[in-house]
């Protein structure tokens, strides 16, 4: 099943690379990771979204709280939260069809950012699914290059993790 | 002051008597600085050896272990001892000096990225890089390796840090918001726990190293007392259970007892106290917890369902968990389990084959005789190979302790382990036991125990053999690279070093080779030629 896991931490040199670790030491490949800072800039958020074939991800995630820098971490199936990635695509474009993926791009709710005589170059902001099929769209007409930051997540409602939580007896971890 | 001689007073105010180190450039102001300190400082013969016997001075003293080394190789030679202080969870806090701050990364000279290669096997680490965050990262150190779930803790500290000027204010407490161990296990948990306490037929305690860690001895006796239930323990366990407790029934797993794995198969309750259930203590978990019900109480929540499912998780200390359990059980009388403590002491009876008589004395004989010769509340410091389960299985000390590398199996630990132990409690008689590969591993430290006065008494097992692989390679095909031909003569070698020591050749000398190394004063080191084909474990003999 996929997850997503979004991992509140300190904002220090080399946490990263312990968050990382755990997952590296099982072979465990990582499909998607975005930091950030957060509201708060000592804090930084971590975005995982990862395949769990090998059904782990429970001991991970425990794994991953008893890191010292890590400071609360919610592991989310994928219906539970608004995710969105950004996508930077250059297309090949000749005079001929540069209206054409202008239109494509629009169509899709994706938005123009550089153009040369033989390419143009389109952000585009949406699910991984919805970036994935605007890919496909693209295709014919050759892809230069496509950069992609990685999902960020957000619980959906009202509701957000945060520092303060109360996280009752013991770490901050969900469940016991 | 200067970084370096506020890191000295860190450690002074953690109340640090003694550290175990190895000198290079990179850490040269500190020890200028530790010079000027009262603080006592053992030159180990190789930097492994400060991180084992920084570990057998922590789990002797109850406090933490502190030990040193310089960049680049001295760190590099710390991480055995490091990896297995971690797999055991023992408290240290590790010193290490760095290149230059300016340099971080150029690959200069001795340049390794020590925190990046400790990270798998170090609860924290720090790169101290700014001078003013010196009193608050050690604090968070000690206070990170002696809480919660202990552990070894590293501090990187850049040479020019070290020299450059700071303020020394050592806070009150350490303060990390993202860390906070559970110290109570949840009511409703404990609740639950008593009941299936109350309504299992057959309980049984499993007792593991956390019993040290948690300091849980005495409230598990009388945990034990009032359930009745019988008790077995992993290796890191053993020492753990009252020493007169008659449903002591010993040590669960590959090398374990036999009585002890009878009553763990045939228990409807498993009580798991302060053990992750290691691959060597119960090799097939899901298999033995499918028919019954298991209470896990750990300190560490990630210990919980990741080697055994547990029905019944209890996170927190485990003393204080014991403590509540008790008041919980308070009340109806319980079960008084008749029948199970028949069948378990019936157990108790398994008798072992008398194995062929041999023209070599037979290591478990040794062991025992040894072992009944210790003073109560001695120290057996075992390395690692049959010489680790002969001694496991043999020993037998009223309130002694038994210190190996349980979860690493770390050749070597031995001697360095028994030397830390030693200087954390030079009243108590401390032995370390020792294969003729491991000691060769670690014999460099006669010399440590001769500089610093440390009287430790040797007993290496020669069978000129690595002997547990030889044995291993027997079964699955032939000896292949386990010969160690070559080896000195250990008794002269001794000698070398000033070391009184003798040669136990035949079974009759047992009574008085021991008598002799325990009448000498001091360090004493006594070779036992042992048979290359003995085996690890007796042959059983079936009939009980
Ligand atoms: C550092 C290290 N290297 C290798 C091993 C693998 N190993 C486990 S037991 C053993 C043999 C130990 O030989 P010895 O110390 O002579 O003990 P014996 O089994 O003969 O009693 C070896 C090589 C290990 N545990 N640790
Ligand atoms: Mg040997």
């Amino acid at each position: 099943m996929k997850h997503t896991l979004s991992i509140l931490v300190e904002n220090h040199a080399g946490v990263l690379s312990r968050v990382a670790g755990l997952f590296a030491r099982r072979g465990f490949n990582i499909e998607s990771l975005a930091v950030g800072t957060t509201a708060d800039p000592a804090v930084s958020c971590i975005t995982i979204v990862a395949d769990d074939r090998e059904n782990v991800m429970e001991q991970l995630g425990k794994q991953l709280n008893k890191l010292i820098d890590v400071i609360k971490l919610r592991d989310f199936a994928p219906e539970e939260v608004i995710s969105r990635e950004l996508a930077l695509v250059k297309i090949n474009a000749s005079a001929r069809t540069r209206g054409e993926i202008s239109e494509l791009a629009a169509l899709a709710g994706g938005k123009i950012c550089d153009i040369t005589r033989n390419s143009v170059t389109v952000e585009f902001c949406d699910t991984t699914e919805r970036v994935e099929n605007f890919l496909t769209l693209c295709r014919p007409y050759g892809l230069k290059g496509v950069v992609r930051t990685g999902t960020i997540a957000m619980e959906k409602g009202s509701g957000q993790l945060s520092v303060e939580e109360e996280s009752g007896n013991g770490k901050k971890s969900e469940k016991d | 002051m200067k970084v370096s001689e506020a890191m000295v007073r860190c450690l002074e105010e953690e109340e640090v008597t003694v550290l175990f180190g190895y000198p290079g450039a990179a850490i040269c102001p500190f020890y200028e600085a530790l010079a000027l300190s009262p603080i006592r400082h053992i030159l180990v013969r190789t930097e492994q050896n400060a991180g084992h016997a920084a570990s057998g001075y922590a789990r002797m003293s109850g406090k933490c272990g502190v030990c040193v080394a310089t960049s680049g190789p001295g760190a590099t030679n710390l991480i055995s001892g490091i990896a297995s202080a971690y797999m055991d969870s023992i408290p240290l806090v590790v010193i290490t000096g760095q290149v230059d701050s300016h340099l971080l990364g150029r690959d200069v000279f001795q340049e390794v990225d020590t925190t990046g290669m400790v990270e798998p096997f170090i609860k924290h680490s720090y790169l101290l890089k700014n001078p003013a965050d010196t009193c608050r990262v050690f604090k968070e150190a000690f206070y990170l390796a002696q809480s919660g779930r202990p552990g070894p803790v590293l501090i990187d500290v850049p040479v020019d840090v070290q020299q450059r000027e700071t303020r020394f204010a050592y806070p009150e407490r350490a303060a990390i918001r993202s860390y906070k161990p559970s110290s109570m296990g949840h009511i409703g948990q404990i609740r639950r726990a008593a009941e299936a306490i109350r309504h299992a037929d057959r309980p049984l305690l499993v007792a593991g190293g956390g019993v040290f860690a948690s300091g849980a001895g005495t409230v598990l006796k009388t945990f034990l007392e009032k359930t009745g239930m019988p008790a077995v323990h992993t290796m890191m366990g053993i020492g753990a259970l009252p020493f007169e407790y008659p449903l002591r029934l010993g040590m669960i797993g590959v090398f374990g007892a036999e009585a002890a794995n009878l009553a763990l198969n045939r228990a409807d309750l498993l009580v798991l106290a302060g053990t992750r259930v290691g691959d060597r203590s119960i090799p097939a978990p899901e298999l033995l917890a499918r028919d019954k019900k298991v209470i896990h109480i750990d300190i560490d929540p990630a210990e919980i369902g990741k080697n055994i499912p547990a029905d019944i998780p209890v996170v927190g200390d485990l003393r204080l968990i014991l403590e509540q359990l008790c008041g919980e059980l308070e009340g109806p009388e319980l079960n008084p389990l008749t029948d199970w403590k028949r069948e378990a002491l019936h157990y108790k009876k398994t008798v072992l084959l008398k194995l062929p008589s041999r023209d070599r004395p037979d290591p478990r004989a040794v062991l025992k005789a040894l072992c009944s010769r210790m003073e109560p509340g001695g120290v057996l410091s075992a390395d690692v190979g049959q010489n680790q389960i002969w001694a496991a299985d043999s020993f037998e000390v009223p309130g002694g302790r038994f210190l190996t590398s349980g979860g690493m199996g770390t050749m070597g630990c031995a001697v360095p382990t028994a030397l830390g132990a030693r200087v954390a409690c030079p009243d108590r008689q401390v032995v370390a036991v020792c294969g003729d590969g491991s000691f060769q591993m670690s014999m460099m430290e006669l010399a440590t125990m001769r500089q610093h006065n440390v009287a430790v008494k040797l007993v290496v097992f020669r069978n000129n053999r690595l002997g547990m692989v030889a044995e291993f390679q027997r079964e699955h095909g032939k000896e292949t690279a386990v010969c160690l031909d070559g080896s000195p003569d250990f008794v002269r070698l001794a000698d070398a070093y000033g070391i009184p020591a003798r040669r136990l050749s035949r079974p009759e000398e047992i009574p008085v080779a021991l008598d002799a190394m325990f009448r000498t004063e001091g360090t004493f080191l006594l070779e036992v030629e042992t048979d290359p084909e003995e085996p690890t474990l007796p042959p059983l003999s079936g009939a009980f």
